[in-house]
């Protein structure tokens, strides 16, 4: 066995000329162990190949130093998946600091609550001095303010240093105004009595501001790593290793990083498939759920693709890489799916608008309300009036409902959808989809499979169905025709036994001769047998007519000289399709088909699925032309097709979905990729589509209604007609609720399962 | 009126006066792209409470690499949305993350924190 070598690559410091570059690779080769050394002057990388039993990366770093050059000591390459676990860690640090912050300010709000309510007891009153109580409420309300309510003060001063306001402007203005106002009245108590006024204290209000904020976030932190569960899961798929066959015939486990194309990999039952490539040896069933969404195992054998990720059954096999890293499958859907979490949905448009200048506006009202109350209230009132207004107005207003209304629920539905095989390309995309209210299909490879298939099997009188179809499948098997592939999976569904045929001999354009069990048998059209001088007998020719008018292909089937019967081959309708229409005209959505196929042809599919209306020998460059037929009666039209000749009459749809995966072309085109080849995909892509425009319909109504509403509720409105004030720390309440609602309504969406049938 | 009154009044409109001018009118931190020999048009991007610089030149047609470096642990600037070009990228705390992106069309396009509180534009020329 050959000692196996490592290769380690090093940045190289210090090389100003091509000459240097070939001194650093003969320093390196000289050294004992390495293999192979390559140094390129343009990267600055040297590639050393070495034995790890003679040589180590110190030893190769000092026979570049030795050469007088530098290594420059660099971060290991983090891979997508690193990168998200240190991003979760840190996001599981600042939960649990922010945990602790909000816990540090309830246990202080909830003693400093009852002591700034000693006046509702005169009689505790009178013996406790009121001035040493402020000073003891304050230093329980200086950890609150500074430790656990700091980062609102940075953030905001920050922010606004960038001319920014967010969130954290608001409240830290709030509590701020609440506590200087407190200090002031503690301090110099005597300043107030002068002129009249009581000097108050709000440090409960201060302290329960922070700490019901702070419940907030912790709760809006705890919902928001839950939008984006479905992408995590599917980077968790991921395999971490593959068994790859070495050329002589060992078989090791490497991590999947070092798996190159070409490859040849063994999967074993139960074990998950490293990466995309075909099968060379071996059938199984593989689950491909987590990929198509398709729940039953998929049949795989010799010559079929086998996409990383997907978990092997029943038996084991082989296959040669095609894909790897960023090519695969999983990669792409993963992609697809972050992407489309970046995009932005038009119906968002709006609360952008608002969001961008919510936060001064509110600050603006804010200082007005202070103003008003000031001017307005009984001069022995207006100043605590106009102070605990103006706070409440800054607490209750909520920039980050409006902020995550559409986001959450987009992250939330295109995880969702890529569970269910359903591929949304961008936020127009879903929100476009909910508006559609016609789907046009293309026939081929939507309703039905788009692969022929034997629909009647006709022996000529006096002969053994069973000993045919033997007979026939020998001669087929041999063949490579897509009609004759047709009929042996025929043949193998009926577990006709398979027998050798011998001399085989395909002949252009009209079939297929070969000699079983010693007679000679011709299959192939007309022409074959017409040109072989047999003629059909009435019988045969009279069912020939009959499958030829129900569109069917015929294949006709000779032995010895003579026709002993005839096999018809049409593309048939899928299983699904007749109950994921039905499903969708009963959502209001009119189906419509196109098809090249003759009228009659249309007609009678048309009638088997349930559509009323469609089009037929439409050529494959018309088919934009009928979207645009529709479009034009004011219809909003998705268009489904297979990818194949149908990418500009999927780009002129108002959405388009690409079937079974689709080509790269189609998804290109393509709004919205089913991964799985039924109907039942635009089933759940409508249904997911209009249950996600809800819920952020209602996320954007609550969240402009809560602000237009409590704003001027806190500002007072109501207080001339009924007495209402809001406290602010119920304003705060308010506050702290509002966005986990939005939240918790977007998750909501988590629950979604398509409709079956 | 009392004199309070008259300075309380005053007060307030200066100061929402100056919140308008200042949040929305005032002149913002303008930066050009620098394009490195390979024809990168690069630009170093500091996150604290905001953008900086929060507007950002770069030509069409040529590849941008933004480096974002997040100076806070602040909850606000985690996420980095660029809707028009589907980017959405946590920024780890006190760490670089590179955002790479080809613009096509002439324009200014809005980047943003996850909330849409803090914002940034990408002007592209």
């Amino acid at each position: 066995m050959e000692p196996t070598t490592k290769t380690e690559t090093l940045d190289i410091e210090g090389m100003t000329c091509a000459s240097c570059a070939s001194f650093v690779e003969k320093s390196l080769t000289r050294t004992p162990g390495v293999q192979r050394a390559m140094v390129n002057f343009a990267t600055e990388k040297a590639t050393i190949e070495y034995l790890p039993a003679q040589a180590t990366p110190a030893t190769l770093k000092e026979a570049v130093v030795k050469a007088g050059y530098g290594v420059t000591e660099r971060a290991p390459d983090t891979s997508a998946a690193d990168r998200q676990a240190e991003i979760d860690q840190q996001k599981a640090l600042a939960y649990v600091k922010l945990k602790r912050r909000f816990w540090v300010a309830t246990v202080l709000a909830i003693l400093i609550m009852p002591l700034s309510m000693l006046m509702l007891w005169p009689a505790m009153m009178a013996r406790v001095n009121m001035h040493w109580l402020n000073y003891g409420l304050l230093v329980l309300t200086l950890p609150v303010l500074f430790y656990s309510g700091r980062e609102f003060f940075t953030s905001a001063w920050n922010g606004f240093k960038h001319r920014a306001a967010n969130m954290d402007t608001l409240i830290a203005v709030g509590t701020g105004a609440a506590f200087l106002y407190s200090l002031a009245a503690t301090v110099v108590p005597g300043w107030f009595m002068r002129r009249g006024l009581m000097p108050e204290v709000y440090y409960d209000t201060t302290a329960t501001i922070i700490a019901l904020i702070l419940l907030g976030k912790v709760l809006e932190l705890r919902a928001k790593t839950q939008t984006s569960a479905a992408i995590k899961a599917l980077m968790g798929l991921q395999a971490k290793t593959a068994r790859v066959v070495r050329p002589d015939g060992q078989e090791v486990d490497v991590p999947i990083e070092q798996v190159q194309l070409g490859d040849l990999v063994v999967v074993r039952p139960g074990e998950k498939v490293a990466t995309d490539g075909v099968i060379e040896e071996g059938t199984s069933a593989v689950d491909e759920a987590m990929l198509t969404g398709e729940s039953l195992p998929v049949e795989k054998k010799t010559g079929d693709p086998v996409f990383g990720a997907t978990l092997n059954k029943t038996g084991s096999f082989r296959f040669r890489v095609t894909k790897v890293g960023a090519d695969t499958m999983l990669s792409q859907i993963v992609k697809l799916v972050e992407d489309a979490q970046g995009s932005r949905a038009p119906i968002q448009r709006l609360a952008d608008k608002v969001s961008a200048i919510f936060v001064p506006t509110v600050v603006v009202i804010a200082i007005l309300t202070f103003v008003l109350w000031f001017d307005l209230a009984p001069v022995e009132a207006r100043l605590p009036l106009a102070l605990v207004n103006f706070v409440a107005v800054l607490i209750i207003a909520c920039p980050c409902a409006l902020g995550l209304a559409t986001p959450t629920a987009i992250m939330v539905s295109t995880g969702k959808g890529a569970e269910h095989g359903v591929l949304i390309r961008n936020a127009e995309a879903l929100e476009k989809a909910h508006q559609v209210n016609t789907v046009l299909l293309d026939k081929t490879g939507t309703i039905t499979r788009g692969e022929p298939a034997v629909t009647d099997f006709v022996p000529a009188e006096g002969q053994d169905a069973a000993q045919l179809l033997q007979v026939v499948a020998a001669v087929e098997r041999q063949s490579e025709h897509p009609l004759a592939e047709a009929v042996v999976r025929y043949a193998d569904a009926q577990q006709a036994p398979a027998i050798p045929a011998t001399g085989f001999q395909a002949i252009e354009g009209k079939g297929a001769q070969a000699s079983v069990n010693g007679q000679a048998v011709l299959i192939g059209n007309f022409r074959l047998l017409d040109e072989a001088g047999i003629s059909l007998s009435p019988a045969v020719r009279r069912q020939a007519d009959e499958l030829l008018a129900q569109a069917k292909t015929v294949l006709y089937v000779a032995v010895n000289q003579q026709a002993v019967g005839l096999i018809g081959v049409a593309d048939t309708v899928r299983e699904t399709s007749a109950a994921a229409i039905k499903r969708l005209q009963a959502m209001g959505i009119e189906v419509v088909m196109m098809t090249g196929d003759n009228p009659q042809t249309a007609a009678q599919v048309a009638a088997q699925v349930g559509i009323k209306r469609y089009f037929a020998e439409v050529l494959p460059s018309g088919k934009a032309g009928k979207v645009k037929e529709l479009q034009a009666e004011g219809r909003i039209v998705a268009m489904v097709g297979d990818g194949i000749n149908d990418a500009p009459a999927l780009a002129q749809a108002d959405i388009g979905l690409a079937m079974g995966g689709g080509t790269d072309v189609a998804m290109e085109a393509a709004g919205i990729t089913l991964m799985r080849s039924d109907l039942q995909g635009v089933v759940t892509a409508t249904e997911l589509s209009r249950q996600t425009i809800r819920t952020i319909k209602q996320n954007l109504f609550f969240a402009f209604i809560y602000n237009t509403l409590g704003i001027p509720v806190a500002a007072g409105l109501l207080y001339p007609f009924f007495g209402i004030l809001l406290s602010p720390m119920l304003a705060a309440g308010a506050m702290a609720l509002s966005s986990v609602s939005v939240l918790t309504n977007s998750l909501r969406l988590r629950s979604f399962s398509p409709a079956k049938n | 009126m009392d004199t309070a009154e008259i300075i309380v009044t005053l007060t307030g409109l200066a100061l929402s006066a100056f919140v308008i001018w200042y949040f929305f009118f005032s002149a913002r931190q303008t930066a050009a792209a620098v394009s490195t020999s390979s024809g990168v048009q690069e630009v170093d991007i500091t996150v604290k409470g905001g953008y900086s610089p929060d507007v950002i030149e770069v030509e069409r047609g040529k590849p941008v690499q933004l480096s974002f470096y997040r100076d806070e642990e602040n909850s606000c600037s985690e996420e980095l949305l660029m809707p028009d070009f589907s980017i959405r990228r946590d920024l780890p705390a006190f760490k670089t993350t590179l955002v790479e992106l080809l613009p096509q069309q002439a324009g200014t396009f809005t980047f943003t924190c996850g909330m849409g509180m803090l914002r940034g534009s990408l002007v592209v020329k």
